[in-house]
């Protein structure tokens, strides 16, 4: 090992508007190791989509960077799509509606991988397997729109493993599923990223989501990093008062109902 | 116990699409008391959201009958449809795409107070300040234009919105799904506090069963268009039947804290 696979110095990233500067990140320090699941947790405008897109060089035109994002455990700059696999939120929006699964699959394959084209698709297949999309040779000539938001999901996670990518990136990859298939399409991502060895940032404002999986966590709000740690001595002694009100705010199975005597 | 205030059976609706029918409500049945509140909960396409809007006569079903407070809402027209709609309100899960864009928050209340002429023009902003104050925004807040003030409290002003015409029933489709967790806690506690003081009830739709479960006396869980279980909270959180049912329980994050870890 030569050290974390990335690592954040003094990050800040502010966003141009009309008017003004909106910092969207300020000051974040922080390492990714090889190997780690790592979920950023944050509410809106925390920043942790802002962290995504700066660590897969994705920043819009109108943000201004500044501090430092080494990659010791690449050696090199990383390749976006090579080096690093994006999962957006909604994958009716990533995936391109006018290509079919195959072809989107293969491209990705014989980009980064230099396959041929029979190989390619080949390759596709195997992903479609990996996957888990029932009756893969079919899926492959199908096209978004004919799939359901967890199908589509499993096709953008498909493509964004093709080239065999160091760090796997999921922006809230679940947020627009119902929660049976985020339960699988969370187990699906785990077993991969485990399999392959990647590493996995899980981005996501459900902390209790995140607790299932990830080997460490790390909270933001407004735009700062507020604490990180191994989770289980993340959630069992948080030092920051933001970590605890998130703890309090979760709602399972276990919360005591708001309304009395619920089933009298 | 009373007549139920809601009662909606044997509802269906077909979807046609280019050469291709979809079953979205086939058969489905649900049962809402007074001052209660129903949690609708199901995967996506499950059809819960669309008999949200059957009951708010959006969607017009094949088949059924849905009788509220001993009327049948299906067969209402005109004047006695306009009339019901007052008793019945809506909030939808994002309330910037649910308001007129260019909407000042005094506007959006004050739509409602005048189409149901609920308050002439001099009372109007008075009864616009008493529904913010009802739902814990400062009354200062009626100048704003909708798109300018936070979601949390966006959600308020549709709750508000709904409150404007005193209804008996609201339903809740997926409004809180897309809050932040702390504001979510809030807006949950106000829904529980308005039902306790005014005897409101809610059809709360959603795919999230722990969320429900916090909120809700009676729980109908829906797949593939129609109600597979239906009961109290307790039991069927406790013990589901349906593989539907077990499914959804199975899939609420926990977050387990260890002790002394």
């Amino acid at each position: 090992m030569r050290g974390p696979l990335a690592s954040l110095r003094d990050l800040s990233v502010a966003y141009a508007t009309d008017d003004k500067s909106r910092p969207a990140l300020t000051g974040v320090n922080l390492d990714i190791q090889p190997g780690e699941r790592l979920a950023i947790i944050g509410e809106s405008g925390s920043g942790k989509s802002t962290l995504a897109l700066a660590l897969a060089g994705l920043l819009p035109e109108n943000a201004r960077r500044s501090g430092q994002i080494a990659w010791p455990g690449l050696g090199d700059l990383p390749l976006g799509g090579r080096d690093i696999g994006f999962i957006f939120q909604d994958p009716g929006a990533s995936l391109n509606p006018v290509l079919s699964v195959g072809e989107q699959i293969a491209e990705v394959a014989r980009r980064h991988l230099g396959l041929g084209r029979r190989e390619a698709w080949r390759k596709a297949r195997d992903l479609l397997v990996r996957v888990q999309i029932p009756q893969p040779q079919a899926a492959l000539a199908a096209f978004p729109h004919q799939l359901s938001g967890g199908q589509r999901q499993r096709i953008a996670i498909a493509s964004a493993i093709a080239a065999g990518p160091k760090l796997l990136i999921a922006d809230e990859p679940t947020s627009a599923l119902d929660m049976v298939v985020q339960a699988e399409i969370v187990a699906l991502l785990d077993g991969l990223v485990r399999a392959d060895g990647m590493t996995l940032l899980f981005i996501t404002h459900d902390i209790a989501l995140a607790s299932g999986f990830a080997d460490r966590l790390a909270v933001f709000s407004q735009a700062r990093l507020v604490e990180s740690g191994p989770t289980a001595a993340l959630l069992s002694r948080p030092r920051e008062s933001y970590t605890r009100h998130l703890i309090a705010s979760h709602i399972d199975l276990s919360t005591p109902p708001l309304i009395d005597g619920a089933a009298a | 116990m009373s007549a139920p205030l809601l009662v909606a059976s044997g509802v269906s609706k077909v979807f046609a699409g280019r050469g291709r029918h979809v079953a979205a409500l086939d058969d489905a049945s649900i049962s809402v008391e007074r001052g209660r509140t129903l949690g609708l909960v199901g995967p996506s396409g499950s059809g819960k959201s669309t008999l949200a809007r059957v009951l708010l006569r959006l969607v017009e079903p094949d088949a059924g009958r849905v009788d509220f407070a001993g009327t049948e809402l299906l067969s209402l027209r005109g004047t006695a449809l306009r009339a019901m709609r007052r008793r019945i309100q809506m909030v939808f899960q994002d309330p910037l795409a649910a308001f007129n864009p260019r909407a000042t928050v005094s506007s959006a209340l004050a739509d409602p107070l005048r189409i149901h002429a609920l308050a002439d023009r001099k009372a109007r902003p008075a009864a616009i300040a008493a529904l913010l104050e009802r739902v814990g925004l400062d009354s200062g807040l009626a100048g704003r234009a909708i798109h300018e003030i936070s979601g949390g409290q966006r959600q308020r002003v549709a709750i508000a919105r709904a409150l404007a015409t005193k209804p008996d029933l609201i339903v809740l489709d997926e409004a809180v799904s897309a809050l932040d967790v702390s504001v979510r806690g809030k807006i949950l506690e106000l829904l529980v506090s308005l039902q306790r003081e005014e005897g409101i009830a809610y059809v709360f739709v959603s795919h999230d069963l722990a969320v429900v479960r916090a909120i809700a006396h009676t729980i109908a869980i829906m797949d593939a268009g129609t109600v597979v279980e239906a009961g109290p909270t307790r039991e069927i959180v406790a013990d589901p039947q349906s593989a539907t049912g077990r499914a959804l329980v199975a899939a609420v994050p926990k977050l387990t804290i260890p002790n002394g870890a």
